[in-house]
């Protein structure tokens, strides 16, 4: 038992040194086998590369849950023109921290991560974005790059193979938005981080006018495994559909909260009971966000039954998302909650979008109001048509991120703003 | 088998189907069967962000709404833009616009043109549901000719973008984000110093950004619009002068894709001022110095007639003005050559450089200092003077026969001028100190006030309507020397500026074959045959 928490149910293979301060250095890399995967990355050429990411049925782990492989093969052939490579280490979603543990304690899993990603598209340069507040960790990074720039790891003729990849660390400078990919592509041209137009889709347009393929961090440092063992070795974990392993990060009223590495399909009732310790004692379970903040929430009867993976919590009625979970017990107050993350929104709402500058500050006072208890029954209605109108008439998705958790708590948690609106009570202590 | 696509493609909109060229945009399409579909941010004139949302439609089969601004119509695409779910996310996205907008109506300049006030009367909901209190941000003043009203902004960006795109000079951005994002300048200079900020008052679709010039002067709804052609330079910028009380209250662009699109310059946009000066000729003056005294037209015409007669024989000489429309420098040049034929001078002011507009090089602010010096030319008039419109009027001041000056204000000459003229004819708006030698003063009407054309540098010619009442017993200079050619039986009166603009053609051929309804609202070319004769 190591790093802060660890559980028997777990599958180690992003977070195996997690804990281990000496596998952030080259020499602890190089021990772990890293860098070897690129080398046979280039053996194996850029279509039997693609083709094992295919085979492995690896979803990229920002969110969205797009087939890697396929994101891949959507680059021209040759097209001519540069082409780049970015990765999300813009890891801003409330209740998420998996990308900054995967960072901090294995840089260069994701470096070679990159790397292999990079000749896969014929990319000549990635670029890694790193969220703002990142301070430790991207400097962990830019140290870890360096020692790779300087034994050739990165850069001209990597490993004698006769590939160039450069590799950037960029630091964002602290939006939320600057984590949708064009809003990244965006911030790293210099512009202001708001998301494009789409189409044309990165992999047409997309940094500097290239073709651009984007991934989060936990995708790429996946990849490098793959590209080792097989396609059809990380089958052997997941779901037909949701193949391999995931990190899910546990905060809220749990006993051990943390990240934990676990198959896809892992039931939820177990993540919580089994790895997590249970619900603080003395306190039951009354609500989960399974995704980070922007999915709807689950209440307790919903998450008996819920198996994490990307069709399963779509079938309980939300979204897998980062698998941010964040657990709540009974003395959580929804409204609060609720209107918490509707400031949070409000707050990082780029501002382009008509019904997304408007909206989610107009429901954050409404929520304001609610919770000063000056609410009233068809402040809900309102609310629910608001928010409605805000869902997919944006062009990016941070509008929807509102809609989904205002939506949702009217829904299952009714009486916990039908207490506030009535009789002026807050439930919970929170 | 080729695979090349055909050029157009056909699509159903709101049950009506159309044909576009491939690459069309929804709202293009909608645009062409008449359905305007609502929008912000987008404008012919600059990119399209899509942001404002406004414009969303419904295609059948898309999982959400598209913005029809940037998508292009497919081959077989039904489109709903005006029913089900387009309609009613239109109706959500007004009320977000709502949220946070004043209101204030009652005192904003744009009330009346406002597309806030049309959209929301057309297709918002009766009662907002906003109870929360608004944001505030007050009013800034950008420099130039531009105030603004923050609260009043609908973030559509047009006016950052045309900075950035079409001056090309980055004065604006956004600052903040969320809904405290506003528009602002970068430094205290703000807009001081631009030549084309004018515009992103025009293009403003709300009161946000005002003119200072026009603040709180008249409600838009009670100007009268006439289309109009710049008297600023020889671009011939099209305009439309707002007029109410017979003045002109201020000057707009009007689209015209060949000349200056969307845009006018600053210059141009507050020269008008001139147009609503006082103290004009109301009536025909005949005698010099203390024996002048006013007659009606009738009685004046017989006179100077007499008088032409008389001095028939001498040798004649004129001075006009590239301010005259054609209709009047072609009378005045028929005038002429009927009295023997001789000199036709004009003064012509230039500026130092032209203020060329960046982002479409084919508009600026021109040297030539007024709008028809090319017309002027054709007729085979010929400049004089120097760079600042003065001088070069020696030998005409001097001259020993008749004399007759057309719109020229002679500002800069004595009272010694036209005292050797046999016969000294002054058609003008103002009196002068140096008309105190003319036997007859003759009240002419402006180009604001009369039908006609000028003929821009290009040589394209453009009508321009009357917006103001001419003062008084003033007419229009062609008519009043067509007049009197006709009293001296040498030519039929032309009734209208139609007619006087024909009689152009028939006499000299400056202006080929054209004819006012060719020229229409969007001015024709000189054909170059005649362009060539006339040179």
């Amino acid at each position: 038992m190591a790093y802060p928490y660890v559980s028997d149910r777990e599958v180690r293979i992003l977070s195996k040194h997690f804990g281990d301060p000496t596998a952030r250095t080259l020499t602890g890399a190089l021990a772990n086998g890293r860098y070897s995967a690129f080398k046979k990355a280039v053996d194996m050429g850029r279509d039997a590369v693609i083709d094992q990411v295919k085979t492995s049925g690896l979803r990229g782990r920002g969110g969205a849950g797009f087939p890697t492989g396929v994101k891949w093969s959507f680059m021209p052939k040759d097209s001519g023109k540069p082409h780049y490579l970015c990765c999300n280490a813009d890891e801003s979603e409330p209740g998420t921290f998996k990308d900054r543990e995967l960072i901090r304690w294995d840089p260069h899993q994701l470096i070679e991560g990159c790397l292999i990603a990079a000749y896969a598209i014929g990319a000549e340069h990635a670029y890694i974005y790193c969220r703002g507040e990142f301070f430790e960790v991207s400097s962990i990074l830019a140290q870890a790059v360096e020692e790779a720039y300087a034994k050739g790891y990165i850069g001209k003729d990597i490993q004698g193979t006769g590939v160039d990849i450069d590799v950037t660390v960029h630091i964002g400078a602290g939006a939320y938005i600057c984590g949708e990919e064009t809003a990244l592509m965006n911030s790293l041209e210099g512009r202001r981080g708001q998301p494009r137009v789409k189409p044309p889709f990165p992999a047409a347009v997309g940094l500097f006018g290239m073709p651009t393929t984007i991934n989060n961090v936990e995708t790429l440092a996946a990849v490098p495994h793959i590209v080792e063992n097989g396609g059809d070795w990380y089958r052997q974990w997941g779901t037909e559909k949701s193949p391999g392993t995931k990190l899910f990060c546990v905060s809220g009223h749990v006993n051990r909260p943390g990240n934990y590495e676990l198959p896809l399909g892992f039931p939820m009732k177990e993540l919580i009971e089994d790895v997590c310790g249970g619900v603080r004692d003395g306190h039951e379970l009354k609500a989960v966000i399974p995704g980070g903040s922007s999915v709807p929430i689950l209440d307790a009867a919903e998450c008996e039954s819920c198996s994490l993976d990307y069709e399963g919590v779509v079938s309980s009625g939300s979204m897998l998302g980062c698998a941010s979970v964040i657990v709540m017990d009974e003395t959580t107050d929804i409204v609060k909650q609720v209107y918490r993350m509707a400031y949070f929104y409000a707050h990082e709402s780029c501002g382009q979008c008509t019904p997304c500058r408007e909206g989610t500050a107009w429901v954050t006072k409404i929520l304001k109001r609610i919770l000063d208890g000056r609410g009233t029954e068809e402040d809900l209605d309102t609310l629910v048509d608001v928010t409605t109108k805000m869902t997919g008439t944006t062009i990016c998705v941070l509008s929807d991120s509102v809609a989904a958790p205002v939506q949702s708590s009217i829904t299952k948690f009714r009486d916990d703003y039908l207490a506030l609106i009535r009789r002026g009570e807050r439930v919970g202590v929170a | 088998m080729s695979d090349a696509k055909p050029s157009t493609v056909t699509l159903t909109i709101d049950g009506r189907e159309v044909t576009v060229p491939r690459g069309t945009t929804l709202l293009k399409a909608a645009e062409a069967l008449g359905t305007r579909v609502p929008h912000y941010c987008y404008h012919d004139g600059l990119s399209s962000p899509a942001m404002c949302r406004l414009c969303l439609v419904e295609v059948e089969g898309a999982p959400k709404p598209m913005p029809s601004c940037v998508t292009a119509a497919q081959d077989g695409q039904v489109v709903l833009t005006d029913e089900g779910r387009a309609r009613e996310m239109r109706e959500g996205v007004l009320e977000f616009y709502l949220v946070n907008h004043p209101l204030d109506c009652p005192i904003c300049d744009q009330s009346g043109e406002c597309k806030l006030q049309d959209y929301v009367h057309a297709e918002g909901r009766a009662h907002g549901r906003s109870r929360e209190p608004k944001r505030v941000f007050g009013r800034d003043d950008f420099g130039g000719d531009v105030l603004f009203y923050g609260d009043r902004c609908v973030m559509c960006t047009r006016c950052v973008r045309f900075m950035n795109e079409v001056e090309r000079d980055p004065r604006l951005t956004v600052v903040e984000r969320g809904n405290r994002s506003v528009i602002d300048t970068f430094f205290d200079e703000g807009l001081d110093g631009t030549k084309w900020s004018g515009n992103i008052v025009d293009i403003c679709p709300v009161g946000a950004l005002v003119s200072k010039d026009f603040l709180f002067k008249q409600r838009a709804w009670d100007l009268d619009h006439t289309p109009s052609v710049c008297t600023g330079c020889s671009q011939g910028c099209n305009i439309a002068l707002h007029t109410r009380d017979n003045l002109v209250q201020r000057v707009k662009p009007r689209t015209n894709l060949d000349v200056n699109a969307f845009w006018m310059c600053d210059h141009g946009r507050h020269d008008y001022e001139w147009m609503n000066q006082g103290e004009r000729l109301e009536a025909p003056l005949a005698g010099r110095g203390s024996e002048r005294i006013a007659l009606g037209w009738q009685e004046a015409l017989t006179r100077l007639a007499a008088r032409l007669d008389e001095a028939d024989g001498t040798s004649v000489r004129a001075v006009a003005s590239p301010r005259s429309s054609n209709e009047d420098l072609a009378a005045l040049r028929a005038m002429v050559d009927a009295l023997g034929g001789g000199t036709i001078e004009f003064r012509l002011p230039m500026a130092a450089d032209e203020d060329v507009l960046e982002g479409m090089p084919t508009l600026a602010r021109r040297r030539e200092l007024a709008p028809n010096h090319r017309g002027a030319e054709l007729l085979g008039m010929k400049r004089v003077g120097d760079d600042s419109g003065a001088g070069g009027l020696d030998e005409a001041g001097a001259h020993e026969g008749i004399l007759i000056v057309l719109g020229d204000a002679l500002a800069d000459q004595d009272t010694d001028f036209g005292a050797a003229a046999d016969l000294f004819v002054m058609l003008g708006t103002h009196d002068a100190v140096a008309a105190a030698n003319a036997d007859f003063l003759l009240p002419i009407s402006m180009h604001a006030e009369q039908e006609g054309t000028f003929t821009n540098r290009d040589g394209r010619i453009q009508r321009f309507w009357p917006g103001l009442q001419p003062p008084g017993a003033a007419r229009p200079a062609w008519l009043i020397l067509r007049a009197l050619a006709s009293h001296r039986g040498e030519a039929t009166l032309p009734g209208t500026a139609a007619e006087a603009f024909a009689a152009v053609a028939e006499e000299s051929g400056a202006f080929g074959d054209l004819d006012y309804p060719t020229v229409g609202t969007r001015g024709a070319v000189v054909p170059e045959r005649a362009a060539l004769a006339g040179d």
